[in-house]
């Protein structure tokens, strides 16, 4: 007996011994905050996290690889106390939730025939693959079913409809669905994502210079889901009052619709429900993530650097605005003029930006009152430079430097800057570009009894906006196309005239248009006492010249030399983009270089490398071209409504107005919704079909 | 050849799943999914074949030699327990990758029957040390045999229409008893 207890007694302290020497000889030193989250962990080893085991997410939320929410079983409790144990407000962890990729309307119940299937994976078992779309939602509702919390449930349209207030993103939907089309996302990896070929992009998203998800918001209006809208365009782009006036709309150029039909009328809808929340009186809240400390420059207020701010903010960022002028807004305050963007709209946009906690200091020049090496010693941790393209090319002809002549930037930003600026009774200006119409039109509203504009190619050619020459017939502008300046006429040191020559197209040059060849012997002589030069941009680097400004490259365009991967510069902390990198392009294609550039940003500050983004789309996916569109029917186009003619002269009064509540539901209603080779046709249009080959049947 | 009689048997006629019925916790628990499955599979085929090298060890050097086989079943669970601890300890430093790979399985084991099984069987059918390697692996080898067939089957279950009742452990349970039928199949193939 004794015996007995001795031995078992020896084995155990033997036991004992052993393994207390094999914690301290194999000892491996542990972050000791992963003990205190597995105490805090409810310790069941469900799995349900994802991870192998409490300790092992424990483990990933210590090193950020997992959310404090993490834990699918303890739920808000237990998230609010490792987040208090961690040191940080629960209410700063920013979540992730998921979200369904496929948007595919009425399709799924139209495409497919599951045969008494009651769950996707056996769809995709028996079938050994998808039916018909390699994106698309195969609409049997595994997911529902997957959800522990009930945030998912089953559409009219058999797609799943997601609650982000239910959705505690533990992966169990994502997991579940065999097409890999649910996806956890939080507002960070929203504002850093950029399109890839891989995935199911509609035709107007792919042609998005800022890649925003036009399909979502459009499908969200049409279900009067005007905040969910917004806060969609929010996500890529933070400027929709201002480009839904100003915007050319590229996207309605690629709109499935318009092999039918008319093309969406995407801005008007971006427009109606930007000017909805501005029109609430209250702005909808924007997530913004917790601090990480690291200061961020921006050079230039327009709309790249306002964009770069606004998303480097919302991803924890310190955020602080130089601008040389006293006004925000760069090209949107001085360059457009105010019937076509008000000025009090502008500012309320950008107030908005700025209530974020984004610093502003204007009256600053970079290169002069603000240098390198003042950032430096204030310790800034990048810099970007969206400086735009302020200088104007030279008409190159004699009697340029006479009074009388001046370039449509510098008319434009004189007038903007609340100078007098007096125009003459008959002012012609030079170019076909949005500067010089917006030249044209102020000059009008100014009160010139007579505007040209003269335009060396075609109206064709002409790079505006359609829109915008359309707008500049209607109030009366001449145009005088084909047609180049050859020698300005003074009279006592006065313009009085401008001579031109004819113009004739021959060959397309690099840009695809056709080159205009002079005409000999066809010069004549045009009387005017205001000529305003707008035949193009370029950015104005003269504070690279100074002596502490960085040495960056710049091209022969003078635009700053980066690289287009990351628009990092040849200085690792500088980055660059908008206009002074591109040369002048659109608004919407600066808001797209403020996030890109907010996203190589975010990665440098943050991990010290960019990555690249894998299959990026740069070109138009081929196959989502649509030949023909079956049962789609012809539904006319709104107007957006416009100012009369009476009204505009005189007065800087908006042309465009902002289309109303039923106007907007029609429109979206218009839209096909559509994926990358699918689209929703229209029910009665499809049932009619349907019934006219069952009668020839 | 009896060592492969004796492997064979210990695999499909006596398996300790299916024919003896030991291990039924982590059987139904970690066999939702293939890839844990096949994780603690060899897991139990590494436990095990430390486990009962230790327990003979202990049995013929210490308990028979002082004369204490009663206090076989007290000892063996000292003995198992401890053994995980350690092993866990030991990977965690030496070898982090296989440490990641078992992670969370090695404390399952710890009380996990099918282990002390084995060890008291090796006793009980007087295996010589070579013998008893061979049966332990073996027998643990149809541990991990049956666990991951059974998971694929799940899985195939997961996506069935399963009347309500039915669903998730019922089921379950019900498919390990016809597995188990099934593997009858192979008595007295191996005496």
């Amino acid at each position: 007996m004794f015996l007995s207890v001795l031995v078992l007694s020896g084995i155990g302290f033997l036991a004992a011994v052993i393994l207390g020497i094999a914690a301290k000889v194999f000892y491996v030193k542990e972050d000791p905050r992963i003990k205190g989250i597995m105490d805090i962990l409810p310790g069941a080893n469900c799995g349900g996290c994802g991870f192998a085991g409490c300790s092992a997410c424990a483990e990933a939320i210590v090193k950020d690889e997992a959310k404090v929410n993490a834990c699918v079983l303890g739920q808000a409790e237990v998230a609010n106390q490792i987040a208090e144990y961690l040191g940080m407000s629960p209410m700063s962890s920013e979540p992730q939730i998921a979200c369904p990729d496929c948007q595919g309307g009425l399709r799924a119940a139209q495409k497919y025939d599951y045969s008494g299937f009651d769950d996707c994976r056996a769809a995709m078992l028996f079938y050994h693959g998808p039916l018909h779309c390699e994106h698309g939602c195969i609409g049997l509702g595994t997911c529902v079913k997957a959800c522990m919390f009930g945030a998912i449930t089953m559409g009219d349209d058999s797609l799943p409809q997601f609650n982000p207030d239910l959705c505690v993103g533990c992966g169990a939907c994502v997991e579940a669905c065999p097409k890999g089309i649910i996806s956890l996302l939080s507002e960070k990896t929203k504002i850093l994502h950029w399109n890839q070929n891989t995935e199911c992009l509609a035709p107007c998203r792919q042609k998005c210079p800022a890649q925003i998800n036009i399909p979502k918001y459009i499908q969200h209006i049409k279900r009067g889901e005007y905040a969910q809208a917004l806060l969609t365009i929010k996500e890529k782009n933070p400027l929709p009052v201002s480009t839904g006036r100003v915007c050319p709309e590229p996207c309605a150029l690629a709109c499935r619709r318009k092999i039918n039909d008319k093309p969406v009328g995407i801005n008007y809808l971006k427009r109606f429900v930007a000017d909805w929340e501005m029109n609430s009186g209250q702005r909808l809240p924007v997530p913004v993530a917790p601090s990480t400390g690291k200061k961020i420059a921006i050079i230039g207020s327009g709309p790249a650097g306002l964009t770069a701010a606004f998303f480097l903010k919302r991803l924890g960022h310190d955020v602080a605005i130089f601008e040389k002028r006293s006004g925000l807004g760069g090209m949107l305050r001085y360059g457009i003029p105010e019937y076509r963007l008000p000025k009090k709209i502008l500012d309320w946009e950008i107030d908005g930006i700025l209530e974020l906690g984004i610093n502003v200091t204007t009256n600053v020049e970079f290169g002069k009152d603000i240098t390198m090496d003042i950032l430096r010693a204030e310790e800034y941790d990048a810099v970007f430079l969206a400086v735009g393209a302020w200088n104007e090319r030279e008409l190159n002809i004699e009697g340029e430097n006479i009074e009388g002549v001046c370039g449509g930037i510098d008319f434009l930003e004189r007038f903007h800057s609340g100078e007098n600026v007096s125009v003459g009774k008959h002012v012609i200006i030079v170019g076909g570009g949005n500067t010089a119409l917006d030249a044209a039109r102020s000059s009008l509203r100014l009160g010139a009894e007579k505007v040209s504009v003269v335009y060396r190619r075609s109206r064709d050619e002409m790079p505006a906006n359609p829109a915008e020459i359309v707008a500049a017939e209607e109030e009366g502008i001449q145009f005088r196309f084909l047609s180049a300046p050859t020698r300005i006429v003074s009279e006592d040191a006065k313009v009085s005239g401008m001579e031109v020559q004819k113009m004739e197209l021959g060959e397309p040059d690099d840009s695809g248009r056709r080159r205009p060849v002079p005409v000999e012997g066809s010069q004549e002589i045009i009387e005017c006492d205001m000529i305003i030069g707008a035949i193009g941009q370029y950015p104005d680097l003269d504070f690279l010249k100074q002596e502490e400004s960085p040495d960056l490259q710049v091209t022969k365009w003078n635009t700053i030399i980066a690289s287009e991967d990351t628009l990092q510069t040849d200085m690792p902390s500088i980055f660059t983009g908008g206009d002074c990198f591109t040369g002048p392009g659109l608004m919407v294609e600066a808001v797209a270089a403020g996030r890109y550039a907010a996203r190589s940003i975010h990665y440098y500050i943050t991990e010290g490398e960019i990555p690249p983004i894998g299959n990026r789309q740069r070109e138009f996916i081929p196959e989502s071209l649509h030949k023909i569109l079956i049962d789609v029917a012809y539904k006319p186009r709104i107007h957006e409504p416009n100012v009369t003619l009476e009204d505009r002269m005189g007065t800087f009064k908006e042309v465009e107005g902002t289309i109303d509540e039923e106007d907007a539901l029609y429109e979206a209603g218009r839209c096909l919704n559509c994926g990358i080779f699918c689209y929703d046709r229209d029910e009665e249009a499809r049932k009619l079909s349907e019934e006219q080959a069952d009668a020839s049947a | 050849m009896d060592l492969l009689l004796l492997a064979i048997g210990a695999i499909f006629v006596n398996n300790i799943l299916l024919a003896q019925y030991l291990g039924n916790c982590p059987f139904c628990g970690v066999s939702k999914k293939l890839s844990t499955s096949i994780g603690m599979g060899v897991a139990v085929i590494f436990v095990t074949a430390l486990a009962s090298i230790f327990t003979w060890l202990v049995y013929y050097y210490i308990l028979m030699p002082y004369d204490m086989v009663f206090l076989q079943t007290l000892a063996f669970i000292l003995i198992i327990a401890s053994l995980v601890q350690f092993v866990e300890i030991f990977l965690k430093k030496q070898s982090k990758a296989l440490y990641n790979a078992l992670g969370i399985y090695l404390p399952l084991i710890t009380t996990n029957c099918a282990v002390m099984g084995i060890a008291l069987l090796n006793i009980k059918q007087g295996f010589s040390f070579f013998e008893m390697i061979i049966f332990s692996v073996a027998s643990a080898a149809g541990f991990a045999l049956a666990i991951v067939l059974f998971a694929g089957l799940r899985e195939r279950l997961m996506v069935s229409p399963v009347p309500q009742a039915m669903r998730g452990t019922a089921i379950a349970l019900v498919t390990a008893g016809v597995m188990s039928l099934a593997f009858l199949g192979f008595y007295g193939m191996v005496q």
